[in-house]
Parts: structure tokens; sequence; C-alpha cells
């Protein structure tokens, strides 16, 4: 008789049906590649077989128990509707569509180029946008963008671009570069965030902190001491980019502590410090591996950041991380046993 | 999520918190029709909303949630401050 396979995907969304060996096999694999990278715990024996045991459960939409649902924030979600969708309405309406037909717990109204550098020039138009979501809705709103420090650099940007200096071997030019933008990107993050907090804004989204490398990353973690500094009524989300801060610096520091190549667990505990309300960790979908080893993978680097947070944790989940495989539109197999993962094994407090 | 935010507290503890402030217990928090219910009775919000005195949505809504868990809203304080209610 031939073994039992099971219905499951790759990194990449595309199907693919594993034995039940096969499944462990590439659980374990993944697992130990979080443990050696972030130099963490690996998951329990009983926490692997729960994970087993979600990977492979019957039926297309898996859930939690009644009472142990999350909450939710996002990132550019106001937008999606129009940018994604391609419907042309209003944000502050597509934020009251998220609240009474999405269900969501919250949604951040952003620019559709979703960065703050091209905001600040529009900030007060934006801040009406966020005013008349506020005076309609009920769930907290947030305004979002991203620190984008690839941005600040020439021709469109002020400072020398680091990505063209490097090669040429220019390496404290380079670094002189980064530490320029960060100075000039917490300025306009500042600049914007007074505008929302004028208008009432529950909170601020820094989303895909460290896309540009360790300096991307700095900006969010100042700009969030700065925000708390000038408006303590003001909350900082903070929304990482990727699994690993990229060390396009290499020696950028926040509280002593060198950025370039920090984790999930190491880098909460700055966010932690710098005064932000939550903490978004990423850890990036392997297209050319199983959903089961991504999986594995997640749980192992998530439940090491839970451990450590003080604050809440909204993993973030969405395309291409977390365990999401990499596709446009996404399977609700894989997502809703992520979501069961991440609460049940890794106890975050939201996605 | 008003109380992640505000007070940076974890879920469970969150949910406790706003379980205990509403008089229900942490499932029927989470319990869609027992919580129409009770956002109808305190005029918290509702996800369908047609226009009779319960059916509270919107900024009235969070000046009662900002009054019921204990909390200041920022846009219910600034709304106060500019309708010179404050």
């Amino acid at each position: 008789m031939q073994e039992k396979k099971y219905f499951t995907r790759m990194g990449d969304g595309s199907i693919v049906h594993m034995t039940e060996a096969e499944i462990r096999e590439d659980m374990k694999a993944g697992m130990e590649d979080a443990v050696s990278r972030g130099k963490i715990s690996p998951l329990t024996d009983e926490e692997f077989e729960h994970l087993y045991e979600i990977i492979t459960m019957p039926g297309v939409i898996v859930g939690v128990e009644p009472g142990k649902q999350v909450v939710t924030t996002s990132d550019s979600g106001s937008d999606k509707i129009n940018t994604k969708c391609g419907i042309p309405t209003d944000r502050a309406i597509n934020a009251m569509l998220h609240e009474r037909i999405l269900g969501c717990d919250s949604v951040d109204i952003g620019y559709s180029d979703y960065n703050f550098k091209t905001v600040k020039g529009v900030a007060k138009r934006e801040a009406s946008v966020l005013k008349h979501a506020l005076n309609r809705t009920t769930m907290p709103l947030f305004y979002g963008a991203m620190p984008n420090l690839g941005f600040y650099t020439k021709p469109d940007g002020p400072v020398d671009n680091w990505a063209v200096l490097l090669p040429e071997g220019k390496i404290k030019e380079a670094m002189a570069a980064q530490e320029e933008a960060v100075e000039l990107a917490v300025k306009d993050i500042l600049y914007v965030a007074e505008q929302m907090h004028d208008v009432g804004a529950d909170g601020i989204n820094l989303d895909t902190s460290g896309a540009a490398g360790d300096a991307d990353f700095l900006v969010s973690l100042k700009a969030t001491e700065q925000i708390k500094e000038r408006f303590p009524d003001l909350h900082v989300e903070i929304g990482m980019a990727g699994e690993f801060v990229l060390g396009m610096h290499g020696k950028l520091k926040y509280d002593d502590v060198r950025l370039a190549g920090l984790y999930p667990h190491k880098q909460v505990k700055l966010a932690e410090k710098a005064g932000a309300s939550i903490f978004g960790p990423v850890v990036n979908t392997n297209c050319n591996k199983s959903f089961p080893w991504n999986l594995a993978r997640v749980c192992t680097f998530i439940k090491a950041c839970t451990e450590v947070t003080e604050i809440p944790i909204h993993a973030n989940a969405g395309m291409g991380v977390c365990g999401v495989p990499m596709c446009e539109n996404l399977p609700t197999d894989a997502v809703s046993r992520v979501a069961k993962a991440l609460i049940e094994i890794c106890k975050i407090d939201g996605l | 999520m008003r109380m992640q935010l505000a007070h940076k507290m974890k879920i469970d503890e969150a949910k406790k918190y706003v379980a205990e402030k509403l008089n229900v217990t942490i499932e029927e928090l989470c319990d869609v029709v027992t919580m129409t219910d009770v956002r109808e009775e305190l005029g918290i919000g509702l996800g369908h909303v047609e226009p009779c005195a319960e059916a509270n949505i919107g900024m009235e809504s969070k000046f009662r949630i900002a009054e019921l868990l204990g909390i200041e809203i920022n846009s219910v304080e600034r709304f106060k401050e500019r309708a010179g209610i404050k």
C-alpha cells in the first residue's frame, strides 16, 4: 500500500504532496537552520509535535480555540483596496471597509508611495484623510509609511549613494552618506508624526524597517525615541523588513548594541528600549523550501522573540514572510496554519 | 488593541482587562454574537449600523470606549478641544 501523502505547499505557493517522514525531516531541518543562524533554542518535542499536527490537520482553513483569537495591525492597509485591487475608493472609506466588512482591529492610512520622504511634502493633506477616517471609525488608526533610506540617495535624494560608493571601495564615504541620511529621515518622520498627532492619530507605523540595512533600522529606533519624547500619547509600531539586519554600514549602534546582524529576538529589545508599543518581527519565506521547513523555522525564531519581549508582538504574516508563501493570491490553507502556529506555539499578541 | 498601544499590554493581559471592564468572560469577549449585544447595549460601536439610538459608531463610540476602559483616545481629545468641550 502506498504511504499516505499530505497536501502542502512550497515556499512559492505551489502544491506539493509529502509523506509524514518527509514533513518531519523538513521541519527538523528548518528548525535547525533557525537554531544555527539565531543561536537560539529549538522547539520542545511537544511544540514540534503540535506543529506537525497543525501542518497535517484536515481541512482547508484551520483555527484557534474560542477565546484564543488575537488582534491585527497592517501595513499600507487602507491603500491596498486601491493599489492591489484596483478599486477607486477614498482611503477614509477604506478604513471603514476594513472595520465593518473585513473585521480588522486596526488599519493604517498610508500614501500609495509608502515612504516618509514622499509623504513629507503632502503631510497636511495626508492628515486630512486620516482625520476623516478617525471621525468615522471606532477602531485605532495608524499613519504608516516606510523609513526607506534608499530614497535619500542621489540622484533623487540629497546624499551620495552608498550602493555606488561601496563597489568603488569608498567605504568611509559610504558610511558617512548613510549617517547623513539617518538624520534627514528621522527629521522627516518627526515632521509627519507631528501632523498626524495634530489630528488625533492613535499611532505611527514604521513599516519595513531595516529595508536598506542597519542605518534604516537605526532611523526607526531614533524616530521612535523622538516621537515618544515629543508626543508621549502617540504610540509607535515598528515592523521589520527582514529577519536579519543587513550591515550596509556595519558599525552603527543603538544603546551600545551593533545593529548589523541582529535577528528578531535581539531587534525587539532595541524596539522596546526606543519606546515602541508593538514590534512586528519578520522571518523570510524561502521559496525553494517546503511549507513545513519554512514554518518550523519561523516558529523557532518567533518563539525566541516572544520569550524575551516585554511589549506586544504582531508577527508579520503577509506575502513572503513568516511562512506565508511568496505569491500574490494567498492560499488560506497556508495562511491559517501560519496564524494558528504563531498563536499557539509562539504566543504572539497579534498579526 | 487599544490596551496594547496605550499600556503595552500583552494579549492575555489586555483581554482580561477589557473583559473585566465590560463584565464579560474572555470567551464572550471573542464571540461575535455576545459582543454584538454588549456593544449595542453600551454604545461602543457595531460592524453593522442602522441609524437608531443604540447603533453608535465612530467618534461617539470612542467617547464611550475611552470612559469605559479608563484611557485617553487621541482623536476624542482633539474632538473635545476643537468642539470647545474641554
